[in-house]
C-alpha cells in the first residue's frame, strides 16, 4: 500500500495556515521583490522578461547577481556558475529535510520543492528540530512568498520609481533578520552551539579565501561535521 | 560562449537559469534518496541545518555596513528578550534605517 509506504500527511487545513503565518513576512518580500524589479529594469529587461525571471527562479540573490552581469552579451558559463554557487545553498535545505521527504511520494516530493525558499525552509527545519513535522509551510508559506516575489518584482517594473533606495528603509536586511530569529529561536544545546562556532569560522575563511558564494555550504558543512562527531543522545 | 541579449536570447538565459536553480532545489534530496539514515546521518543533517543560517548571517554582519550590523544586533537582542520573529525583524528594519539615517 503507498499510505504505508509513503505515511506522510498533508492537511490542507495546515496549509492555508501557513500560507497566512507568512503573510507578514511576504509583504516584505513584496519590498524586496520591488527593488528586483527596478534593477532589473535599469538593466534593460522588459517587465515581461523580469516578471518571468522571478516567477521562474524564485531565488532572489541570484537573480540580483544574474542581473548585475546583464549586457548586450551575457557570458553563459560564469552566468551558470554565479547562480549555481548562490543557489546551492537549496542543496543542503532540501537534503536537510529528506527525514521528512522521505514519508512522501516522490512526485509530490519534487513538487514541493519547486517552492523551497530560504524563510518556509528555516521554518520547517526549526520546528523539526523540535519535534514537529511540518512540510505544510514548504507549501503554504512558500506560495505567499512566491507570490509576493512575482507581484513585488511587477511593482517594482511598473514603478519601480516609488522605491529608489531600499537600503535606506532597511530592506535589504530583511532575509538577515529573519534568518537571524530563526536561528535564534531554535534549540541550542551545547553541540548546536560548538557548530555555530565552527559554521561561523568556516563561512568567513571560505568568504575570506575561497572563491565568491561558496561560504555558505563551506560554513553549513564545517558545522555539519561537528554532528557527525558528536551526535546528541537527546535529540529528540 | 555568450548569449546576445536578444528577446529570444533572454528567454534562453532565464529558462538555463531557472533549471541550474531547479537542480539546487533537486539536488540535495536526490542525493539523499541513496543514503541510508543512520543517527549519525541525521545528527550530522540537523547540526547542518542549523549552521546554514549562521553560515549566512556571520558574513553579512562582517561584510555589511554599520546598518546592516544594527539590524542584526537589533533583532538579535529583540528576539532574546521576546522570542517572537516579527517583532524582532521589524526591529531590525528600524534599526537599519535610522542607523543609515543619521551617518
Amino acid at each position: 500500500m503507498s499510505a504505508n509506504l509513503y505515511p506522510y500527511q498533508f492537511e490542507s487545513r495546515k496549509v492555508r495556515a501557513e500560507f497566512f503565518r507568512l503573510l507578514p513576512i511576504s509583504l516584505f518580500v513584496v519590498a524586496f521583490g520591488t527593488a528586483f524589479g527596478l534593477a532589473a529594469s535599469q538593466e534593460g529587461l522588459s517587465p515581461f522578461q523580469s516578471i518571468l525571471m522571478s516567477a521562474a527562479m524564485f531565488a532572489g540573490a541570484s537573480q540580483f547577481a544574474a542581473v548585475d552581469m546583464w549586457g548586450a552579451e551575457v557570458s553563459l558559463l560564469p552566468l551558470m556558475a554565479v547562480v549555481f554557487a548562490i543557489n546551492s545553498r537549496h542543496l543542503l535545505m532540501g537534503a536537510s529535510l529528506y527525514p521528512m521527504l522521505r514519508d512522501v511520494s516522490p512526485g509530490r516530493r519534487y513538487a514541493l520543492l519547486l517552492l523551497l525558499t530560504d524563510a518556509n525552509w528555516a521554518v520547517s527545519a526549526q520546528e523539526y528540530q523540535s519535534g514537529r513535522r511540518n512540510l505544510e509551510v514548504i507549501i503554504g508559506g512558500g506560495l505567499v512568498l512566491w507570490m509576493a516575489w512575482i507581484l513585488g518584482t511587477s511593482v517594482g517594473v511598473f514603478f519601480g520609481g516609488l522605491l529608489q533606495n531600499p537600503k535606506a528603509f532597511g530592506l535589504d536586511m530583511v532575509l538577515g533578520c529573519f534568518l537571524l530569529s530563526m536561528a535564534l529561536g531554535g534549540n541550542k544545546s551545547p553541540r548546536v552551539l560548538v557548530a555555530w562556532l565552527v559554521a561561523g569560522a568556516g563561512s568567513l575563511a571560505a568568504w575570506k579565501w575561497l572563491p565568491p558564494n561558496s561560504h555558505v555550504v563551506v560554513g553549513a558543512l564545517a558545522g555539519g561535521v561537528v554532528g557527525l562527531f558528536w551526535a546528541d543522545r537527546s535529540d529528540k | 560562449m555568450t548569449i546576445e541579449t536578444t528577446s529570444a536570447g533572454v528567454l534562453a538565459l532565464i529558462a538555463i537559469m531557472a533549471l541550474v536553480t531547479l537542480v539546487t532545489r533537486f539536488g540535495g534530496v536526490f542525493v539523499m534518496s541513496f543514503v541510508r539514515i543512520n543517527p549519525r546521518v541525521e545528527s550530522f543533517i540537523n547540526t547542518m541545518a542549523s549552521s546554514v543560517l549562521i553560515a549566512i548571517i556571520v558574513p553579512m554582519a562582517v561584510a555589511g555596513d554599520l546598518g546592516a550590523l544594527a539590524a542584526l544586533a537589533a533583532t538579535g537582542m529583540t528576539m532574546l528578550v521576546l522570542k517572537k520573529p516579527l517583532p524582532a525583524i521589524a526591529m531590525g528594519l528600524v534599526a537599519a534605517a535610522l542607523v543609515r539615517y543619521v551617518i
